[in-house]
């Protein structure tokens, strides 16, 4: 793998760019692997690096339908953070936002990590004592967490409604200093590039058909490019996990449901953090190019139309320009959609299943991007050593039959 | 954008309803009866199927009535509209 | 580029109506109906804008949608619109503009220099480098180099509306297929057909005609149109959106025409069209060509170089020379030569060229260089000189050296691109056609057909040789996306590095990203793709078209509930009493509620205080009407309420109130409140003021959905009755005063129980329960009777020194006295049993909703967060709500502090909370830990004012 640096870059400018290798190979798919992981996404490519790794199983290929890192990878809005409200949570984001911290060097590839901060609005009294309560959760996890007060939120977002008047009062909110944002493309291309450079061989344009399953244990699986056998099989397919679970007999607790994201048209620099408001629902930041990046709520029933409705987009923008009065001149440039599967605690699944060597990463909801590294190394282990991982051991399939479910929303009323 | 016949008050924009999610879910006659998992699979368990979908929607800012709607999750067409107490069209038959 | 001021006398301007207007600082004049890029062109100005990553000078390339160069910062203030498209701004008298993306200006941009550098800045370089020792250390500088327009820094003083239409017919487009398609289908008169144009006026490419014919095939068209009563024309409107069920979003802009001097007027109209079928007339875009410089200014689509000079009058250039690869541009070219325009050459890399064509263009008098292709371009702020090659044969390497050609303006022409974006977005397959070099329209998803151009319907044979960049010369300077400064080589890179999916491609180099979204970029993008990885273009496919179609102002999407339209204020019966007294307003849920009244100077905290005591010591009123109040009635009624609650509901007698809990099916409070049997089949539900609606639909779900053989019906009445709690030692002796026929004395109307009755002549319903510790009265009166009713009791009350309470007041009282408050001291995992009615279920002989979930393993779970009261050790000690308790090693949490209040009337902190196995461990000291500081408490009793409840029956 030529190594990626300013260095090599300017050597590179010399033979006007035309000696850089392939990022990845193309293989033909093999008979046989050891693993095989379904799903080219981010959890996906990240799985197969640490099963290379950190698990030294490098016999292993990713099949991905389309493109790599063509699914909710390259859809989101690309935020990181791990200011969640529960400890089981919040250790889980936590160790996945250190990896994104260090990825850049880790997989030698600019990710644009930047740690521009996330900031959570508050705007009632009420709200304001439970945005305390997860604060003051996240400091006790000893994850940065700053609360802030109506004024210092007025500094930090200068085109934030602050007027007294306004519809709903920012009362305060908090900050982590330490979320951000980054290049989503480049996360899964990071670690299509280290993976496949450890001997994984990532198969696009293969579409997994079925799932070969015998004596209650995998056998292998059915490709649109042939049969591959293997014992081991992990699925990370947002959006497509009821689907494909089902090809091995299992029934998951999931709902999908369509997600939109949003860009406006590109401007100088005028916003500086990743701004949530859960009660004006929209959240807003500003990528390098420039574009304002929005999200909201997804809409509001099970769909697989990866194009998001028109009522949601308005729903969105209403609320932005409620929020920052001064963008309604400002240009959508770009709407899309992407399916997010959703677990009723809306908190992942990451865990063995009936079928032995069958293992599933989903659930991821709306905040599946900011676990890529995380849900990545933890299903990787969880595949090598047929054991949960310890950060997933309380994300099991079984939780639900015990009634134990890990609803961030059940105890600070906000969505992931 | 989704249309919806409401069976009460004719078809009215989606902005009107609300979503209920899959019907049609048997609640067990005599709850203490089953175990934790089948509990846990009335209360969670759902079709999610990628294509015609059997769920159920409440006419909130209209009627205020629940109904069902036979739709595709996919295109979001919607194959059939029909009341709470009947059966399941079949898919694909008449009227579906 | 040369400065016109004649204008050609067939153009569709008015030469006679000059408007001055300012770009860049200097001062300029247009005609009446000018473009700004039509009126800058006219105006010789050049250098227009600068191009996102290399700042390279560029000039007006298009004349419509498609400009990628023109882009400007468009007037100032609240008026402010960045990245405007001087093609689409009509021009107006006093019109503002400015070049963007550059310092100090367009002209001279410093940071022009950055071409230079252009070898170290290929697709995607960032992510080779800046890792050393973060990205955010350089992340600074590459934010403010990229962005174009500046955003508005005031509020916007213009509105937005939004209105939707039905229509049987819905024509997108109103040139000659747009127009023949609404007259054809409104030949049916119950057919409502509603056509759309996006420009200025209708005509589409006809308004850039200089065909006498085709001038008065519009006017006829126009004058049926409006003759046509089920016709509907929509000009300046752009159809934006193509959704499911053939929904469509489009923007009508009102009054950008006029810019500044339309004042607070409404600017722009968001439409939602509910269309029967649609007609897609949306015409085509040309093709830029892509060879080595084709960015300088001067350098134009042919198409483009067309409509200034018809439509717009305008002689771009005294030396105007074409090139091109197909039919289209020849009769563009001898179109203007018969216009008196100077067209000296045409360059077609095409070896053959139909006779006709090459005849009549000898015959105009200009030079021919067939099979020769443009391999350099040369200028300092404008092009000046073209330097040619012949080619050896088709995508061949070149053969020898052609000379150079003089010339000031260049109208590239390298085919067309059917317009269908709509198409697509409507889910429509599209498919490559190869004679045309163009995606168009093959098989549609919902009801909706595409015609002329926009369906690959070209008037005359285009005879087309695609040529998807310069062959034999470096792709380093052939610009494919001239806003992003994509260029060939950049796709030629991806490809190497095996970037080879069409999406990989755009998202690598950004091909068609920019705000034009790839309108001239994305076949060209392709075409290279598909060279550089041998593969055919069908096989290399397209990206999705997502909507908008054009970038659509925000402020458009969020319309007109905006402020006090966002969501409508919610106000209680007696608000404006509230207001006279004071109060201190809130949102509370959908509600305005008083927190509390503080008198001028008074804190929150005194005025709370002052309040609280009031209540206590004498009598307080607090405007109580969110208070849920829905009324359950039927044969059924009583089997459904004991179904739904935990309590048992079969035992409560007529005229008798139960407090009560609901659950959901997961076994999780979800409200409380006293439940009222006012007839054997007739119940009136108290629920929390937030749970009104929630509850009443959770009902309604439960009947409508599962339990249809139930003959019950539920109505919310609570918006019915304006509620008032009359509470303190007092209250007995101020509701005695009122002219009422419910004998209120302690005898006749004890706690918990509940009259009917009539009170200052109206109907009535009194509940005696309390929530403050106090005697209570929870009056209710018709809603229009509350602020007379409140206005009473306010009088009746004086003696006893009656004080109106807020709602924060309130929850300090029922703090003190121990009350949980479902929603403040549950969370959404607290059971009956974390409550203390672990008891109550288990005596319950029936079923109800949530039961099963308490027996599901968590139930039982060691360290369940259960409520208690906190007793605050240290003298003097606060806390607050959303405090944590810890675990005995102080490293996590094990509860929470959920009601905290300094309390007047015992002078000290009371506090609830839930607490891991609180219940178990009552006495136990523990720590509060909240802002990093520690506080010892202990875990009590909740309830610490009048324990033995003398107060509440007083």
């Amino acid at each position: 793998m030529e190594k990626y640096s300013g260095f090599n870059l300017l050597k590179h400018a010399l033979t006007g760019h035309r000696r850089w290798p392939r990022s990845w190979r193309s293989p033909e798919p093999k008979p046989r692997y050891d693993v095989v992981i379904i799903g080219g996404g981010g959890h996906g490519l990240a799985t197969a690096y640490y099963l290379a790794k950190e698990q030294g199983i490098t016999n292993v290929a990713v099949l991905e339908k389309g493109w790599l890192g063509g699914g909710n990878t390259g859809r989101n809005t690309a935020v990181s953070r791990s200011n969640y409200f529960y400890p089981e949570s919040t250790r889980f984001f936590e160790h996945s936002l250190k990896r994104f911290e260090t990825m850049g060097r880790d997989l030698n590839y600019n990710i644009m990590f930047s740690q521009v901060g996330l900031l959570n609005l508050a705007f009632s009294r009420h709200e304001l004592e439970i945005f305390r309560r997860w604060a003051t959760a996240i400091q006790v996890q000893g994850v940065d967490c700053q609360v802030m007060s109506r004024d210092e939120i007025a500094a930090a977002v200068p085109l934030l409604n602050m007027s007294p008047h306004a519809r709903y009062r920012v009362y305060g909110g908090f900050m982590q200093r330490r979320g951000g944002i980054s290049r989503h493309d480049a996360v899964a291309w990071a670690y299509a590039r280290a993976a496949d450079n450890l001997g994984v061989d990532i198969i696009q344009n293969c579409e997994v058909t079925g799932l070969e399953v015998g004596d209650g244990r995998i056998r292998g699986v059915k490709t649109s490019r042939g049969a591959i056998r293997t014992d081991k099989v992990g699925m990370a397919v947002a959006g497509h996990s009821t689907a494909v679970a089902a090809m091995a007999g299992i029934k998951l607790p999931i709902v999908s449901q369509c997600l939109q994201a949003m860009v406006s048209e590109p401007v100088k620099p005028c916003f500086d953090h990743v701004v949530m408001s859960p009660m004006v629902h929209c959240y807003v930041s500003q990528s390098d190019r420039g574009e304002l990046v929005i999200g909201g709520g997804a809409d509001t029933h099970p769909s697989y139309g990866q194009r998001g409705n028109l009522p949601t987009t308005e729903a969105v923008l209403n609320a932005v320009v409620e929020m920052y009065p001064t963008f309604s001149r400002l240009k959508l440039m770009r709407q899309w959609g992407g399916i997010v599967d959703i677990a009723p605690d809306s908190s992942p699944i990451v865990s063995k299943t009936p079928v032995t060597g069958f293992y599933i990463s989903t659930g991821w909801g709306t905040g599946g991007y900011k676990a890529i590294p995380a849900g990545g190394e933890t299903l990787a282990h969880t595949i090598a050593h047929d054991r949960p991982h310890p950060l997933v051991e309380p994300f099991s399939l079984d939780r639900f039959a015990q009634g134990r479910l890990v609803d961030e929303g059940a105890a600070a009323g906000v969505a992931h | 954008m989704i249309r919806i016949e409401c069976p009460w008050c004719g078809p009215r924009s989606e902005a009107e309803f609300t979503c209920g999610g899959q019907s049609h879910i048997v609640r067990p006659a005599d709850p203490a009866a089953v175990s934790d998992r089948e509990w846990a699979q009335y209360l969670y368990q759902r079709d999610n199927p990628k294509g015609l979908h059997y769920e159920r929607w409440r006419h909130t800012f209209g009627c205020r009535q629940w109904f069902n709607v036979a739709r595709d999750t996919v295109t979001h067409e919607i194959r059939a509209v029909y009341r709470m107490t009947d059966l399941k069209p079949a898919p694909g038959g008449e009227g579906v | 580029m040369k400065r016109t001021a004649q204008r050609l006398p067939h153009a569709r301007v008015d030469p006679g109506k000059t408007l001055r207007f300012r770009f860049d600082g200097r001062t300029y004049e247009g005609v009446a109906g000018d473009s700004l890029a039509s009126a800058l062109l006219a105006n010789g100005v050049g250098v227009v804008g600068r191009s996102f990553k290399l700042h390279r000078p560029r000039g007006v390339f298009g004349c419509g949608k498609e400009e990628a160069n023109a882009l400007v910062q468009l007037e100032s203030g609240g008026y402010s619109e960045p990245n405007a498209r001087a093609t689409l701004v009509p021009l107006y008298e006093g019109l503002e503009a400015r070049g963007q993306n550059a310092w100090p200006n367009v002209r001279s941009d410093v940071f022009g220099a950055l071409g230079v550098f252009k070898r170290l800045l290929p697709a995607s370089f960032y992510y080779k480098t800046f890792m050393w020792p973060n990205w955010q250390r350089w992340e600074g500088l590459v934010r403010r180099l990229a962005g174009l327009g500046i955003a508005p820094t005031s509020a916007d003083p213009q509105k937005y509306l939004k209105q939707n239409v039905h229509a049987d017919v819905v024509v997108v487009g109103a040139g000659r297929s747009g127009l023949e398609a609404a007259l054809a289908t409104s030949r049916d008169p119950a057919c409502r057909v509603l056509l759309i144009d996006e420009q200025e006026e209708p005509g589409g490419g006809l308004l850039a005609s200089p065909a006498a014919a085709d001038r008065s095939w519009l006017e006829e068209a126009l004058r049926e149109v409006a003759a046509r009563d089920n016709i509907t024309l929509l000009c300046r409107t752009t159809v934006n959106g193509y959704y499911d069920n053939n929904v469509l979003a489009a923007l009508e802009r009102l009054s950008n025409h006029h810019g500044p001097a339309a004042g607070g007027a409404v600017r722009e109209r968001f439409w939602r069209i509910f269309a029967g079928r649609v007609v897609l007339a949306t015409g085509a875009i040309e093709r830029p060509l892509v060879f080595p410089n084709n960015d300088r200014p001067g350098i134009m689509l042919a198409s483009a170089v067309r409509e200034y000079c018809h439509r717009y009058g305008l002689t771009l250039g005294e030396r105007i020379v074409f090139y091109t690869n197909n039919d289209s541009a020849w009769r563009t070219a001898l179109e203007l030569v018969d216009a008196g325009v100077p067209v000296v050459a045409i360059i077609d890399l095409r070896p053959a060229v139909e006779s006709e064509l090459r005849q009549r263009a000898r015959e105009a008098g200009i030079a021919l260089h067939l099979g020769t292709v443009v391999t350099d371009t040369r200028g300092r702020s404008g092009l000046r000189r073209l330097v040619l090659h012949r080619l050896a044969g088709p995508g061949d390497a070149l053969e020898a050296p052609a000379g150079t050609l003089d010339c000031d303006v260049l109208a590239m022409s390298g085919g067309w691109t059917p317009t269908v974006h709509l198409y697509s977005q409507s889910g429509g397959l599209l498919a490559y056609r190869d004679s045309d070099a163009c995606f168009v329209p093959e098989r549609a998803h919902q009801a909706v057909t595409a015609v002329g151009r926009a369906n690959g319907e070209f008037a005359a044979p285009l005879n087309l040789q695609p040529q998807w960049l310069t062959p034999g010369v470096s792709a380093e300077h052939q610009w494919v996306d001239f806003q992003y400064d994509v260029t060939a080589s950049d796709i030629q890179l991806a490809a190497r590095e095996n970037f080879v999916s069409v999406e990989h491609v755009k998202r690598y180099t950004t091909n068609g990203m920019s705000v034009d979204q790839g309108k001239t970029s994305n076949v060209n993008g392709l075409g290279i793709l598909a060279l550089a990885t041998g593969r055919p273009i069908p096989e290399v496919g397209t990206t999705r078209f997502r909507p908008p179609y054009h970038p659509t102002s925000l402020g458009a999407y969020a319309g007109i509930e905006l402020g006090a339209l966002y969501t409508p204020f919610q106000q209680l019966p007696a608000h404006a009493a509230h207001v006279a007294a004071g109060a201190l307003f809130e949102d509370y849920g959908a509600w305005q509620r008083p927190a509390c009244y503080p008198r001028p100077g008074e804190e929150e905290e005194a005025a709370m205080a002052r309040e609280a005591r009031a209540v206590r010591s004498a009598v307080g009123l607090l405007d109580y009407s969110p208070l849920g109040k829905l009324e359950v009635r039927g044969p059924d009624a009583r089997e459904f309420l004991n179904r739904m609650y935990l309590n048992n509901i079969r035992t409560l007698e007529v005229g008798a109130a139960r407090y009560g809990l609901m659950l959901n099916e997961a076994g999780i409070v979800i409200d409380d409140g006293v439940v009222v049997c006012l007839a054997r089949d007739h119940f009136l539900l108290h629920t929390t003021s937030g749970g009104a609606t929630t509850i009443h639909q959770h009902l309604e779900e439960w009947l409508q959905c599962e339990w249809t053989d139930l003959e019950v019906i539920v109505g919310n009445a609570t918006t019915q009755w304006a509620t008032l709690m009359l509470s303190g030692p007092k209250a007995r002796a101020v509701l005695a005063q009122l002219d009422g026929d419910i004998d209120v004395s302690r005898e006749a109307f004890g706690h918990m129980q509940y009259r009917e009755g009539r009170l200052l002549g109206q109907p009535c319903r009194i509940l005696r329960a309390s929530f403050t510790g106090e005697v209570s009265f929870e009056i209710s009166v018709p809603a229009n009777c509350g602020l007379s009713l409140w206005e009473a009791l306010m009088q009746a009350g004086e003696p006893h020194g009656i004080v109106p309470f807020g709602i924060e007041t309130l929850m300090l009282l029922r703090t003190e006295k121990g009350y949980p408050h479902v929603g403040a001291d549950t969370d959404g995992n607290t059971m009956p049993q974390d409550l203390g009615w672990g008891g109550a279920v288990a005596n319950k002989p029936d079923d109800f909703v949530g039961r099963r979930s308490l027996s599901q393993p968590v139930g039982s779970d060691p360290g369940r967060f259960q409520f208690t009261g906190l007793e605050l050790l240290e003298a003097d000690a606060r806390t607050v709500s959303g405090a944590h308790i810890l675990t005995a090693d102080g490293e996590s949490t094990a509860g929470y502090v959920t009601s905290a209040f300094h309390s007047p009337n015992l002078n000290r902190t009371v506090a609830l909370g839930i607490v891991a196995d609180a219940r178990d461990r009552q006495g136990e000291e523990v720590t509060v830990f909240y802002a990093g500081q520690r506080q010892r408490a202990r875990l009590i009793k909740p309830g610490v004012y009048d324990p033995a409840g003398e107060a509440l029956n007083g």
